[in-house]
């Protein structure tokens, strides 16, 4: 079972207490009316689906409940970083070298 | 129209179900509160409700039969096992009301929405093992640390009370179906 670290508990707690909630850092226009169809469309269905790190949203679900960010690697399901929603996206390069250390 | 009667979730409190080395027993009636709010809200339900509430996320604190747990960044259990008599727990609710007055806050009250079980004896941690993912061993989970977590297929707060007892808070449609899988647990734990 994967441990997950939540930002909030500031504990590695097992992966049956979260939930996926897709990409992060996706963010929604300020005025949808105003936003050109192809540009909408791009963020309504478009993900960067990656083979590598990915910068995704989870949510302590059976926990605190909160949502936060998490950058999780697609293929080997290592999880490199978790950080509170509203921080700034980390340099995935930096945290890569880090963990290849 | 017909008639409404409060069907008990779990068997009468006081009748414990006896397993190898660990106890079940369901727990009295109690009034239960979710409180969401700032630390304004905090320290006016804290006097109100006569147990300064915890700081720490997934601690509990307690004061006699009232007790404070912190489940998540801004929001707190609030549990009174001293409600029995008649409007006890209407008073509490006019209690905090009052205190929490403009601060702004959310509180809910669920007493009726969830049911306790007391898990106590030599091999409660393992017991409740059986069923929850984390690790109950007394560094990592030590008395007085209260958290969500799931048990089995059902959601639970766990709290531990002692160094070989616990507390688990169940809503009530999925208390039979934990006190049922604790006691075929208990059974199968034969200490050594």
């Amino acid at each position: 079972m994967l441990l997950i670290r939540c930002p909030y508990c500031q504990t590695d707690r097992p992966e049956l207490e979260f939930r996926y909630g897709g990409e992060a850092h996706v963010s929604r226009a300020q005025d949808p009316s105003s936003v050109p169809d192809a540009a909408w469309a791009e963020f309504l269905y478009m993900r960067t689906n990656p083979k590598g790190f990915h910068v995704e949203r989870w949510r302590h679900t059976h926990g605190c409940g909160r949502f936060f960010n998490a950058v999780r690697h697609t293929v080997t399901d290592r999880f490199l970083a978790t950080y509170r929603a509203g921080e700034p996206k980390p340099d995935l390069e930096a945290l890569a070298r880090e963990a290849a250390r | 129209m017909p008639e409404i009667a409060r069907r008990p979730a779990l068997p009468a409190p006081g009748e414990p179900f006896p397993g190898v080395a660990v106890t079940l027993a369901p727990l009295p009636a109690a009034a239960r509160f979710v409180l969401r709010g700032d630390l304004a809200a905090v320290a006016a339900a804290g006097n109100a409700f006569g147990v300064a509430l915890p700081s720490r996320i997934n601690t509990a604190s307690t004061l006699g039969a009232r007790s404070a747990l912190m489940l998540g960044p801004d929001e707190w259990l609030l549990v009174a096992d001293d409600t029995s008599a008649p409007d006890a727990t209407w008073a509490l609710v006019r209690a905090l009301e009052s205190a929490l007055g403009t601060v702004p806050h959310s509180l809910v009250d669920v007493s009726h929405r969830q049911t306790a079980i007391r898990v106590e004896g030599h091999e409660a941690a393992l017991t409740l093992n059986a069923a929850v993912p984390l690790d109950l061993c007394e560094e990592a989970f030590p008395v007085g640390m209260a958290t969500r977590t799931i048990c089995e297929k059902a959601e639970i707060v766990l709290w531990r009370t002692g160094p070989r007892a616990f507390r688990v808070e169940v809503w009530r449609s999925f208390a039979p179906y934990v006190m049922d899988l604790l006691s075929a647990v208990s059974q199968e734990n034969v200490p050594d």
